[in-house]
């Protein structure tokens, strides 16, 4: 597995939307670099034939009624959001002016 | 008239027998803990929230009901106002929940989740909001944006994590009861540290429905409390289905408070873990443990040693799962639907910036490293070494257990491998943060119920050391047998509860504080 470096990390910041400065990328890429050095003996651990687990006790067709159900007002929705207009979350603009 | 020095030393299980015999109002309970809060919060911080006007008024509601008798008081919840403490992961109609981060800061949840309501309905008055490592990440509650909770033991030292809030205010006495959620171990490994009993649930077991998610396959909320008893008295109000979770197990719950008072561990086989003790375990830790081993030979338990040798990778499929699946999680943080929004400094406002920006300033180091660590593990080229690889250790550490729980009852170990350390000690180690859960993960990865209790103090340094049992998934009802069987062997040989040793915290010595609140309130 390849070691973690500062533009891997700068390019996972991106993805991940968090803005980082060049002290905080060259930090991170030190600390993450110790983390996954000492979980790559996971990738080792078990071999094809062991099939994965995503969750602890899985149900299965868990369905409910298909009828209304509680629902928030708009009010309510918009009363922990930063930004509204007219009843609808207020998004900054999704594209550049140029 | 009861002191209220002497309420707050008293079980929720005795409070809720006082409260139904009139020998005290819930009103007096609740003031008597808030006038503690107002005490001793200033040094232990275990609260980001006080809910007093509320709490007082549900109490007062409480009562009026007994006092007007009849059928509405005879179906009064046994634990109707005996107060609690709510962990500030869990959102709450009428108080902030910040999850311990600046990005939800002063954010109202505009629903109560399901535990909620669940005390609301039992008419438990809710004394507040517990302080927390943000989003749950951490083993210390040095993450949490609003300050650490210090250790009512040691005002120096780590109350653990993440549920550091929860486990100091029981332990402070500042409330008999408090909810935590337990990921990897953030119910036990706070309540080993602080001398007190707290309990991961079989996972599904309570809903999760309004804990806000750190990783959904792993979450759990549980119980926080002083006694063995009075966790099975929570377990039971806040435990069962609930249609709004998806992953809420449709069986019905076991009476876990019978299982607590009927206590018996004989004939019981209990298994030692091998992987779970020794090398890396403190001395004054591993002699405790030893000594709870010869208590339950005492009592009759058969003492085997099971090898559980998955366990060596259960860290590191830990530090894969949960940060993909926190990273997952934690992207709803948009700066658009809930809290903090802040704008970049200079260019344009567009959403992708604004979200860099809010994200950047409203998350703290250890949110930020886990997002990027499971950001990297989900993504394309390295999902199967890391995410796949650490699901399949899922599978054989589920193995591990099935094949520990065919030769033993139930399982024991040490809750975690040392005592509480120093604030500041491991924060700029996370590796070293991190192997404080090494014996709490791996109920977590297989879904199985875990209990902490006390086991006494270490000799190298007089703090509390915790014992964790573990049992098969859906057979939370052994941990309270067990658990209730050790802690009486237990509290016979201190005599009396661990948590009377714990330091007052008030400048005053005990016997000056009763002078002085000569009457109650």
């Amino acid at each position: 597995m390849a070691a973690i470096n500062r533009d891997d990390v700068a390019h996972l910041a991106r993805l991940a939307h968090i803005e980082m400065s060049a002290e905080e990328l060259d930090r991170m890429a030190g600390e993450l670099a110790v983390i996954v050095e000492s979980v790559k003996s996971v990738s080792e651990a078990a071999g094809d034939d062991v099939p994965a687990t995503s969750h602890p006790i899985p149900l299965t067709n868990v369905f409910r009624e298909d009828v209304v159900g509680h629902t928030f007002t708009a009010e309510q929705s918009l009363s922990g959001a930063p930004d509204g207009y007219e009843g609808r979350f207020k998004v900054p603009a999704i594209l550049d002016e140029d | 008239m009861t002191e209220n020095n002497e309420l707050i030393r008293l079980s929720a299980a005795v409070l809720a027998e006082k409260l139904a015999a009139r020998e005290v109002t819930a009103v007096e309970v609740v003031q008597a803990h808030l006038d503690r809060i107002a005490a001793v919060d200033g040094k232990v911080h275990a609260f980001l929230h006080v809910n007093a006007e509320e709490a007082l008024a549900v109490a007062a509601e409480v009562d009026a009901i007994r006092a007007a008798g009849g059928a509405a008081a005879e179906e009064l919840h046994v634990l109707a106002g005996v107060p609690i403490a709510v962990k500030d992961l869990i959102v709450t109609i009428g108080q902030p929940t910040t999850a311990g981060s600046k990005i939800l800061e002063g954010w109202h949840s505009p629903y109560d989740a399901t535990v909620v309501e669940r005390l609301r309905a039992a008419k438990m008055p809710i004394l507040g909001k517990t302080n927390l490592d943000e989003f749950a990440m951490g083993s210390s509650t040095e993450h949490s944006a609003y300050g650490p909770t210090r250790n009512p033991w040691d005002l120096d030292r780590i109350p653990g994590g993440s549920g550091g809030g929860s486990a100091a205010a029981v332990a402070a006495f500042e409330a008999p009861l408090a909810l935590g959620t337990d990921t990897g171990g953030s119910i036990r490994q706070p309540g080993a540290v602080t001398g007190t009993v707290g309990v991961k649930p079989t996972y599904g077991g309570v809903s999760r429905y309004g804990a806000i998610a750190m990783a959904s396959s792993l979450d759990q909320i549980g119980p926080v409390s002083r006694t063995v008893l009075d966790s099975a008295l929570l377990h039971q109000v806040i435990g069962g289905h609930d249609p709004r979770d998806s992953t809420s197990l449709p069986d019905p719950l076991e009476d876990l408070v019978a299982a607590a008072r009927t206590g018996n561990v004989e004939g019981m086989k209990i298994g030692i873990i091998k992987e779970l003790h020794g090398e890396g375990y403190q001395a004054g830790v591993e002699n405790r443990f030893n000594e709870s081993l010869d208590l339950l030979r005492s009592a009759g338990a058969e003492i085997i040693e099971v090898s559980c040798p998955n366990f060596k990778y259960a860290l590191g499929a830990y530090y894969l799962i949960m940060p993909s699946e926190a990273s997952s999680n934690l992207a709803k943080f948009d700066g658009v639907r809930y809290g903090l929004r802040v704008l970049p400094e200079e260019g344009p406002l567009t959403i992708e910036r604004v979200m860099g920006a809010t994200r950047a300033a409203g998350f703290g180091d250890e949110v930020k490293r886990r997002i990027i660590l499971g950001t990297y593990a989900l993504s394309a080229g390295y999902y199967d070494a890391y995410y796949g690889s650490a699901q399949k250790v899922r599978t054989l550490i589920q193995r591990d257990f099935e094949a520990a729980f065919a030769q033993a009852d139930v399982l024991i170990s040490p809750t975690a491998p040392t005592t509480a350390f120093k604030l500041g000690e491991k924060l700029n180690d996370p590796l070293a943060m991190y192997l404080n859960d090494v014996a709490t993960i791996p109920a977590n990865m297989a879904g199985v119920p875990g209990l902490s209790l006390p086991g006494g103090l270490a000799d190298e340094d007089g703090l509390p050391v915790g014992i964790q049992l573990l049992a098969p998934a859906r057979q939370d009802a052994r941990l309270y047998r067990v658990g209730a069987v050790l802690e009486s062997l237990l509290e016979a040989q201190w005599g009396g509860p661990l948590l009377e040793k714990a330091p007052s915290l008030t400048s005053a010595s005990l016997t000056d504080t009763l002078a002085s609140h000569g009457g109650s309130h």
